[in-house]
C-alpha cells in the first residue's frame, strides 16, 4: 500500500512506449513486455493496477493486449491516451505484417517457402515459452497465499490444459477468488 | 470486391465482440469462415498466416489483416483492422473509465487483490493451450521449455531467444 506512482507520462511518452511494447513483443510474451515497460521501466503503474488491467482486459472481449493497452492509456491519459497507446502498439506491427504477407504470398510454391514456415514454428514454440516464463515471473512476485496459489492453478488447468472455455472458468474463479481475497483481507 | 469487403467487415466486427477471452478464441471461427465458407484460402494457407500473425511483432489478432489483404488486398487488410479492433476497444475504454472513477475505493483493491492470481492462471493457461493448439513435436517441447526456463530465471533479451528458436527449427530440418 501507499506505493501507488503517481507518474503521468506525456501522451509522446505514451505513445513511444507502447512502439517499443509492440515491437518487442512477439506472440505471446506481449503481456510480459507490456508489464517490463509499464511496471519495471517506467513506473506508470505498480503490479496490482497492472495485473487487474490485465484480469480486466480478458473480461473484454476483443484483443487481451490490444484491451490492455487502450485500458492502460485511458487510466493514464483518458481518451487521448488511450488513441495513442492503441495507435503506438499496432501501428509498425501492421506494417510489418503486411510486409510479410506480401512476401509470404510472393513465396508460396516456392522451395524457399519451407524454410521461412520452420522459422516460423520455432519463433512460435519460442513464443509459448515466453508466455509460460512471465507467469512464472509473476507468480513469484505476486502469489503469497496458498489460496492465490489453488486459483491461479485451476484457472490455468482447467482452461489450458482441459479445455474449458475461459468464461466459464472465470464465472467460477472470480467469485472464488474475491470470496478468499476478502477472507484473508487486507495486506 | 465491395461484396467481400462487406463481408469481412461483418465477419471481424461480428467476432471482435464475441472474442471472450482474447483473440484466440476466435480463431477457429475465422478458420472456418475464410476457408470453408468463404473460400478466400485453403486450410494450409490459413495454417501458415496464423503462424506469420504469432511469429510476426505485436498481437495475435493482426491475422485479421492477412485474412484481409488474402481475401481483398489493401482495402481488405483495412477493413478487417477496424472491423476487429474498434468495437473491442470501444468496450474496454468504458470499463477503463469505470476503473478509474472507483479510485483508491475498499472495493477496487480487494478486486485487484483477487484479480491477480485469476490474471497468473490465465497467463499459464494461454500457453498451454496453443501447445495444444498446434502440432506441438519433441523439438518444439524442448524449445518451448527452454526458452520458458531461460525467461523466467535470467535477463536474457527473447529477442535472441527467438531468433534462437527460429534457426533451431530450420536445422533440425522440421
Amino acid at each position: 500500500m501507499g506505493n501507488r506512482v503517481p507518474a503521468r507520462p506525456t501522451l509522446a511518452a505514451l505513445f513511444g512506449g507502447f512502439v517499443s511494447i509492440g515491437m518487442m513483443s512477439f506472440g505471446g510474451g506481449l503481456a510480459a513486455w507490456m508489464r517490463r515497460e509499464v511496471v519495471q521501466r517506467r513506473g506508470w503503474m505498480d503490479d496490482p493496477q497492472f495485473l487487474s488491467g490485465y484480469a480486466l482486459s480478458q473480461l473484454v472481449p476483443g484483443a487481451t493486449n490490444v484491451n490492455l493497452a487502450v485500458f492502460i492509456g485511458a487510466q493514464l491519459r483518458g481518451w487521448s491516451g488511450a488513441i495513442a497507446a492503441f495507435a503506438g502498439l499496432t501501428t509498425l506491427p501492421v506494417t510489418i505484417v503486411l510486409v510479410v504477407g506480401f512476401i509470404y504470398f510472393r513465396l508460396q510454391g516456392m522451395p524457399s517457402g519451407s524454410w521461412f514456415s520452420s522459422v516460423l514454428a520455432g519463433m512460435g514454440a519460442v513464443a509459448i515459452g515466453l508466455n509460460l516464463g512471465t507467469g512464472i515471473r509473476l507468480a513469484r512476485r505476486n502469489i503469497t497465499q496458498v489460496s492465490q496459489i489453488a486459483i491461479a492453478a485451476a484457472v490455468a488447468i482447467s482452461v489450458g490444459v482441459l479445455g474449458f472455455s475461459l468464461v466459464h472458468a472465470l464465472l467460477v474463479m472470480v467469485p472464488l477468488s474475491l470470496l478468499a481475497a476478502w477472507l484473508s483481507g487486507p495486506r | 470486391m465491395i461484396a467481400i469487403l462487406i463481408q469481412l467487415a461483418a465477419l471481424f466486427g461480428l467476432l471482435s465482440i464475441l472474442a471472450f477471452g482474447g483473440g484466440a478464441g476466435v480463431i477457429p471461427d475465422m478458420q472456418r469462415a475464410a476457408v470453408e465458407h468463404y473460400h478466400w484460402m485453403t486450410g494450409r494457407e490459413f495454417l501458415d498466416l496464423f503462424a506469420i500473425s504469432r511469429a510476426a511483432p505485436g498481437p495475435g489478432s493482426l491475422i485479421v489483416v492477412l485474412i484481409g489483404q488474402k481475401a481483398a488486398g489493401l482495402a481488405g487488410a483495412a477493413v478487417s483492422f477496424v472491423a476487429m479492433f474498434v468495437p473491442s476497444c470501444l468496450l474496454a475504454y468504458v470499463v477503463a473509465q469505470f476503473w478509474h472513477r472507483a479510485g483508491g475505493t475498499q472495493w477496487r483493491k480487494l478486486l485487484e487483490r483477487a484479480l491477480a492470481p485469476i490474471a497468473i492462471g490465465m497467463t499459464f493457461a494461454s500457453g498451454l493451450s496453443l501447445m495444444r493448439g498446434t502440432e506441438h513435436g519433441w523439438l518444439a517441447y524442448t524449445i518451448t521449455l527452454a526458452s520458458t526456463a531461460a525467461f523466467a530465471f535470467t535477463g536474457i533479451n527473447p529477442v535472441l531467444l527467438l531468433a534462437g528458436g527460429g534457426v533451431a527449427v530450420l536445422l533440425a530440418g522440421g
